[in-house]
């Protein structure tokens, strides 16, 4: 119990971390967001009044006065309330619904592909420990140069070859915006989806899988030498058992705290993926905020992602509670 | 499972664990992995100090613009704007790399004493620089790095600051791996040993601990090169990069942006991502070679070391149907 | 040494008339950069129901030889030469160093099953105690129950002295001699006719270690099975076996009943090995009863009665 406990004490200070930083980097930085903005607003040739100034301060949560710590407790009684400001891409919708929008593509992309690429590499890693010397051993030292591809490169090639060479796959979007599909949930929205989606679930599979095969193919490893593995075999169970409860369990420990700390790593390449196949999220959405000088948007993008990040991995830490009883025990 | 022992001759002298090994003990042992790896990060590190002397000016515009391979002595084609690619290939890759070791040890020296000096310390100390280092690592560093990247103006960006934001955001890891490790070592009774004996704790620091950490901070320090050099790339690629200078990350944003990809200009943007996945790839394989030092069960039965024991065919099959599970 | 039943009889030489298991000629090499031999042309027969020890010094190879008879040695490790035989108590025989597969995965635990040396690393970390005992019956009893499965391994926890309770335990919060003895109700879980217990006292303090070694004997009595016991402690032997098996290097330099080797000491070795063991009564460096002392020691004794004298 006092594991869990901790577990979460310690993800509430986290947050409370991302929270501030967020607050921070805009008063930290130099130039004043307004400013710049105003003076984006002017060489485009936009009109700008007394009243824009205002607003615009009122939007990226200058607006009180006062000082920091005033607005410090202003900020954090607007994220309570949702209220992220408001969004100068598509003004005036808001930011928390303009990230609404893109969130659930990143989710559905990422999420699926970093899950589909860990088990695939865990399992992988698995059969090439259990049987050392084995061709598959040695696929590791080639799937292992994928790891030192980027991302956004492999994806260019990928999308070369795959759409131009080849047109089996379409290079942009999210889904077929041309036939008129609405996003919803029907078969047919669904299956577009996973059409567009393919090429970057690739990317991120092909990028992150040698990096898991080969840490849990070393675990493996190492795990087969220890004692209650020959006390398994000494008792005669099937191959499989011993290969999964007794040396799969053990060895995958490892690998799920580096899976939590690379939930992080992960944001970030799916940045730089959405951005080449132009695929409608979140990174996409910082992309644009980015080239626009959102600083709302920005500022709540990189909150929604640090949450994300910071949900996810709290997930991890549980599970590994549940798997490994001794981390529970040492709480 | 130990040698047999004749007890009538002298017991072989066995070696006292020790505690300072030997240089040739902390030297990987040198496997085709090893050799491959060295060349070939050897080769792109020699390109990048002497390539930049040797090549043509990587900033002449002409108007040969996105000539193929070959074509009038350009090696690897012109840009859009009639640029030599090949020069900027030999620029970026210094570039790239001058950032990629840069970070490489900051990252270190920022992990060594936040994990080492922290772990070896131990205490509130040790908890405080735990949860902080913790609380760094689940904060996710590319957004924050755009968000901060983004805030600069363009102009004050040097390959410097891209160096500083990457090493910040990316020590944390390496720090929690060395504070394991380090811990770890703490507990074990030679540096017991020299603190009961008063020895002072910097000197057990340098010369108990240290050496046993060598090896995972090489594999560390690796890792920080090959994640700086990605993630410079990532950067420059999102137009973040060091804005005067070239490296390999800013030679694909030009690329991407100067529509290479629907010109179908490849030999523009599949170099430079080439020669990353290269030297990421050498890196790499002198990291399982550095593995396999770390943890010395790696070591034996790979086929290359089983060949060496030079077997009968009938002791070869008989091994490996015992080995079948 | 006084609780020891003095056996003064020859003891019926079961292993003559009645083997259960018989080594003939068997070799184990170490492979490498340098060829190990480390069991050297070794013949043994167990007999039913007899408690055989095995002693010698660290690296004499007497894991090796055990390991080596169930199957269990992994590369570098290879065997040479020699055949070990089973003779099951319903009449038939197998040669254990052909069965292979599926027929030697049925084979294990069931009618042969180990007890390891320190039973810190030898159960499974992340998995419990009851989940341990069952894999062996889900294996090899796949037509019991889940209700008898449970009850079958609370009987077991019980009959070692275990509370049944500890089974949904994890192999941490256990203590060592509770872990132990996990450990032997796991190899008793099938009533196997022979069991082979690796050092499974030496990692445990000496009163423990008259625990298990009283619950061992009890079994034995209770259930009939044989036990090849391999230990460096000579004089624990000397308690508990009925024969005893010493080697060296690799090879078996003396085999006899526990009582003869004891009075009547036939090798050098042997009674070097037994004299290592100091005696609690008699002068220094003398092990009284065998009338052997060790010239080592001996000098050692000379040496100090000079310095006194001339102190």
């Amino acid at each position: 119990m006092r594991f869990y406990l901790q577990k979460i004490g310690f993800y509430v200070v986290a947050l409370w971390a991302a929270l501030t930083l967020n607050f921070l980097i805009p008063r930290l930085m130099p130039g004043n967001p307004v400013d710049i903005l105003i003076a984006k607003m002017g060489a485009a040739g936009q009109p700008v009044t007394p009243g824009t100034r205002k607003a615009l301060s009122i939007a990226l949560g200058q607006g009180g006065g006062g000082n920091w710590l005033q607005q410090y407790g202003e900020y954090l009684a607007n994220l309570a309330h949702g209220n992220l400001g408001v969004s100068i891409v598509d003004f005036p919708e808001s930011v928390t619904t303009v990230i609404g929008q893109a969130l659930p593509w990143t989710i559905a992309l990422i999420g699926l592909s970093t899950i589909i690429s860990f088990v695939l590499g865990i399992g992988l890693g698995m059969f090439a420990g259990w049987r050392r010397g084995s061709w598959l051993d040695n696929l590791i030292p080639v799937t292992t140069m994928f790891q030192a591809v980027p991302y956004f490169w492999l994806a260019l090639i990928l999308v070369l070859v795959l759409t131009r060479v080849f047109p089996i796959f379409p290079f942009a979007g999210g889904y077929d915006v041309n036939s008129g599909l609405m996003p919803g949930f029907s078969l047919q929205f669904i299956g577009s989806a996973i059409y567009y989606g393919f090429l970057p679930a690739l990317t991120i599979v092909l990028s992150s899988i040698g990096g898991w095969m080969l840490g849990m193919r070393n675990m493996m490893v190492a795990t087969l030498s220890e004692d209650y593995i020959v006390t398994a075999e000494a008792k005669g169970l099937k191959p499989s058992r011993i290969r999964l409860t007794y040396a799969a369990r053990n060895a995958v420990l490892p690998s799920l705290s580096g899976f939590a700390i690379s939930l992080g790593f992960v944001v970030a390449g799916s940045i730089v993926t959405e951005q080449v196949f132009s695929y409608p999220g979140i990174g996409q959405l910082l992309w644009t905020s980015v080239s626009n000088d959102d600083y709302a948007l920005m500022q709540g993008i990189f909150l929604v992602i640090s949450l994300s990040v910071l949900a996810a991995n709290l997930i991890v830490d549980l599970l590994y509670g549940l798997i490994d009883p001794r981390t529970r025990a040492r709480a | 499972m130990a040698t047999t022992l004749d007890i009538d001759d002298a017991a072989p002298a066995v070696a006292p664990t020790a505690q300072r090994r030997s240089i040739a003990a902390l030297l990987p042992s040198p496997s085709p992995k090893l050799i491959v790896g060295l060349c070939l990060g050897g080769i792109i590190v020699l390109w990048a100090i002497i390539g930049p002397f040797l090549v043509g000016n990587p900033n002449a515009i002409s108007t040969l613009a996105f000539a193929p391979p070959g074509t009038h002595g350009h090696l690897l084609g012109t840009t859009q704007t009639g640029q030599d690619v090949w020069s900027q290939i030999a620029w970026g890759t210094r570039g790239s790399l001058i950032i990629g070791f840069a970070v490489g040890v900051i990252a270190t020296v920022l992990s060594g004493l936040f994990g080492i000096v922290a772990a070896y310390v131990g205490g509130a100390v040790d908890d405080g620089v735990a949860l902080f280092v913790n609380v760094v690592l689940v904060i996710p560093g590319l957004p924050l790095t755009i968000v901060i990247g983004n805030y600069v103006p363009v102009s004050a960006r040097g390959i410097f600051l891209i160096a500083v934001v990457l090493a910040v955001t990316s020590w944390a890891g390496s720090a929690r791996v060395l504070r394991a490790v380090t811990l770890s070592i703490r507990n074990r009774d030679y540096v017991a040993a020299s603190r009961v004996s008063g020895e002072k704790a910097w000197r057990i620091l340098v010369i108990e601990i240290l050496p046993n950490l060598i090896p995972v901070m090489a594999s560390q320090f690796v890792f920080a090169v090959i994640f700086a050099i990605l993630g410079e790339a990532g950067l420059s690629f999102l137009g973040l990069g060091a804005s005067n200078s070239f490296t390999l990350g800013t030679i694909l944003f030009q690329a991407y942006n100067d529509l290479a990809l629907t010109q179908g200009a490849w030999w523009w943007f599949v170099p430079p991502g080439l020669v990353i996945a290269l030297f990421g790839c050498a890196l790499s394989l002198i990291n399982f070679s550095i593995d396999e030092i770390i943890n010395p069960k790696l070591r034996n039965s790979t086929r290359s070391q089983r060949k060496k024991w030079g077997l009968t065919p009938a002791q070869i099959k008989q091994l490996e149907a015992e080995n079948a599970k | 040494m006084s609780t020891a039943t003095p056996v003064t009889d020859a003891p019926p030489a079961r292993h003559l008339t009645d083997p259960v298991v018989t080594i003939d000629d068997f070799s184990v090499d170490y492979l490498g950069a340098v060829t190990t031999h480390a069991v050297k042309n070794v013949s043994l027969t167990l007999g039913r129901g007899e408690i055989l020890g095995l002693a010698g010094e660290s690296g004499c190879g007497k894991s090796t030889l055990a390991y080596g008879i169930t199957r269990l040695l992994k590369p570098p490790a290879l065997i040479t030469s020699g055949s070990a035989t089973f003779h099951s108590r319903e009449g038939w025989s197998a040669d254990l160093s052909t069965l292979s597969g599926e027929e030697l995965r049925q084979f294990r635990w069931d009618k042969i099953s180990m007890v390891f040396q320190g039973a810190m690393n030898s159960l499974n970390p992340v998995i419990s105690i009851q989940a341990q005992l069952e894999d062996v019956f889900t294996t090899h009893r796949p037509e019991l129950s889940r209700a008898e499965r449970v009850q079958r391994c609370g009987d077991l926890l019980e009959r070692v002295g275990v509370d049944r309770a500890r089974l949904k335990s994890f192999p941490h919060e256990l203590s060592g001699g509770m872990r132990q003895r996990v450990m032997i109700a796991m190899a008793m879980a099938l009533d196997p006719q022979v069991m082979i217990m690796d050092e499974p006292t030496t990692a445990l303090d000496v009163v423990v270690q008259r625990e298990i070694l009283d619950e061992i004997t009890r079994l034995r009595a209770e259930l009939g099975f044989a036990v090849i016991f391999i230990t460096h402690d000579l004089p624990l032997l000397l308690e508990i076996s009925d024969r005893i098996a010493v080697m060296k290097a690799g090879e078996i330099v003396e085999l006899g009943g526990a009582y003869e080797l004891y009075t009547n000491t036939q090798n050098d070795y042997t009674k070097r090995l037994l004299a290592s063991f100091p005696s609690l009564t008699g002068a220094r460096g003398d092990f009284i009863r065998t009338g052997v002392s060790d010239d080592r020691l001996d000098e050692t004794v000379q040496h100090e009665n000079d310095e006194e004298a001339t102190a």
